[in-house]
């Protein structure tokens, strides 16, 4: 394994990341639309029992979707890269795979959290509850847990599908109902049985539980239990990415 | 030590073989060509040696490395210029070097002193803080040659390397090539399907077709063993005076293509008179002649049969060239 080439495959993410300022805006404009439009519309029909506001109760689980949808997606890059060739540039380097996938685990990373974050103080400001410091360092350790997660599950995707058109259709298709059946956006408690037993095989629930109970302070399950769930997940999701890079060709 | 040697090397794709067999030695501080049409197996060949591809069959070593048993060893000590682009068009190009730099382990002292240098023996120095995106396509082939000796590789693979440049360009690539192979000392494997280019660069030549590399030998050897110069005649009706031709001693061989006759002739400049009394005395006329040393090309069409020609190349690569055209 070779640091300097982890350090630089993560580089280059946030160069493209920092450089691309519209892919920013544009990836928080869509979960903050749903914070702002779901929150307060349906914030001034509904109470969640034991939570109270509505959007209080809302913004961890849309701060759990942008590192989703964020996070899975950055698994797209592998895909430009074998398509303008890049790849070859990477594969034919005297390092090895794995360098090479944990550099792209944490730059997708890194990117996942960094929306994650502005999203938590962007609900701050529209009057979500907000965590003291220490759960403001919970949530975010449940944010790099989940990310890294995802970030392995669209690295593994990616090493399976040529065509960088396809790739986010595969990715809407998956994440769309883990984040409907995680209990983001309704108490997964008060859900029909069918839909709670779902949502308890749904790795996506233990994230948002996690990051709601540390960033207001109730969750349905003890914290210990979603952080340990989450990082079993996260765990094999990196192996499973890591052995599927591994035998791609560019 | 040679540079690389490959043994029994093969290559199959679904039951289509590739690269059939290939028994190749390279000596060290050679400048080597491998001249066939499109698909004649060529880049599987190189891609094999760069450790990207495995081989169905067969050994090969680079730079005395097992390519199978020490594929880090063996990339270590080669650089790249691949066929298809290879450069990250949103990075500049001086960030593309240092990217290039940090992966092959470079401190960054050597990095920098290295990137200017390299920089500057492709002139690209002016334009090293601009993204790649703004390069055109001979800045580019420039600047990933610049990038594949930056590590002081031993050896180094350029798959062809002028492909789709103008002339000027290419004359500009070719200096490069003989800098880096004469000045540096590095090995090179050259692939390509222009011959003036296999003959003006390489010190020795091997033609490949399907998969084989059928003949191998300096350049000059190759065109030796035609024995003779290509004489061409324009004359109306060809045909009438070809048996006449064959019957001359001198006239080795005669090929009719539309108006012209293609003759090969032994010293072909002094001929040319003879060839023409004798279209005179059947009553015709010349209406123009050429006469020239055989090319690669001919050497080609003697042992293939067939001229090389341009093909079409993969669908996936069609499909890529075509999202790089459309998607940025």
């Amino acid at each position: 394994m070779s640091a300097q080439a982890i350090y630089v495959l993560w580089l280059r993410d946030m160069k493209w990341f920092l450089r691309a300022k519209a892919r920013i805006i544009s990836t928080i404009v869509m979960p903050f639309l749903w914070l702002a439009i779901l929150g307060m519309g349906l914030g001034a029909v509904t109470q969640i029992p034991g939570v109270g506001n509505y959007i209080d109760f809302l913004a961890p689980g849309i701060v759990a979707m942008a590192i989703l949808f964020n996070a899975t997606m950055s698994g797209v890059s592998v895909l430009w890269d074998k398509q303008f060739g890049f790849m070859k540039e990477i594969l034919v380097a005297p390092v090895s795979r794995i360098s090479i996938m944990l550099g792209k685990t944490f730059g997708g990373t890194t990117t996942s959290i960094i929306q994650g974050v502005m999203l938590l103080l962007v609900a701050g400001l529209i009057g979500a509850k907000m965590p003291g410091p220490a759960g403001f360092l919970l949530a975010l350790l449940f944010m790099i847990v989940l990310a890294i997660g995802f970030v392995g599950l669209g690295l593994a995707i990616a090493s399976r599908i040529e065509d960088p058109v396809a790739f986010p259709l595969v990715i809407n298709f998956l994440i769309m109902p883990l984040f409907f059946l995680s209990g983001a956006i309704f108490p997964i408690s008060m859900a029909p049985e069918w839909l709670r037993s779902i949502s308890y095989i749904n790795p996506v629930t233990y994230g948002v539980d996690g990051l709601r109970g540390v960033i207001i302070g109730v969750s349905e399950f003890p914290i210990w239990l979603d952080l340990g769930i989450l990082a079993i997940f996260s765990l094999a999701m990196v192996l499973l990415g890591a052995y599927l890079f591994k035998k791609m060709s560019a | 030590m040679r540079a690389i040697v490959t043994n029994g090397l093969t290559r199959e794709f679904n039951g289509l073989t590739a690269v059939d067999h290939v028994d190749l030695q390279i000596e060290k501080g050679e400048l080597f060509g491998l001249l066939g049409p499109n698909g004649a197996g060529k880049t599987t060949l190189i891609h094999m040696l760069c450790t990207i591809l495995p081989p169905t069959e067969g050994t090969a070593k680079v730079a005395g490395f097992g390519i199978g048993k020490k594929p880090d060893s063996v990339r270590a000590s080669i650089g790249i210029v691949f066929q298809d682009p290879s450069l990250d068009n949103r990075l500049t190009g001086k960030e593309n070097l240092d990217f290039h730099g940090r992966v092959y382990g470079m401190s960054k002292t050597l990095r920098e002193k290295r990137i200017d240098e390299v920089l500057k023996l492709v002139g690209l120095e002016d334009r090293a803080n601009a993204l790649v995106q703004t390069y055109s396509s001979g800045m580019r082939r420039r600047l990933e040659i610049a990038r594949s000796f930056m590590h002081h590789p031993k050896i180094m693979f350029l798959d062809e390397p002028t492909l789709g440049l103008d002339p000027q360009t290419r004359r500009k690539i070719w200096e490069h090539i003989q800098m880096l192979n004469k000045q540096e000392k590095i090995t090179i494997l050259l692939t390509t399907h222009y011959m003036d280019e296999a003959d003006y660069l390489c010190d020795r030549v091997g033609i490949i077709d399907h998969g084989r590399i059928i003949v191998l030998d300096k350049p000059k050897k190759l065109k030796d063993q035609l024995e003779g110069d290509i004489v061409s005649l324009e004359v109306p009706q060809p045909k009438k005076y070809a048996d006449v031709f064959r019957e001359r001693k001198y006239v080795k061989e005669v090929k009719i293509v539309g108006d012209y006759l293609y003759l090969t002739v032994t010293g072909g400049e002094k001929a040319v008179p003879k060839l023409i009394d004798i279209v005179a005395r059947h009553g015709g006329k010349v209406r123009s002649v050429g006469c020239r040393s055989p090319t690669l090309e001919d050497v080609f069409i003697r042992y293939t049969g067939r001229g090389i020609r341009e093909e079409e190349g993969g669908i996936k690569e069609q499909m890529r060239a075509h999202m790089r055209a459309h998607m940025r």
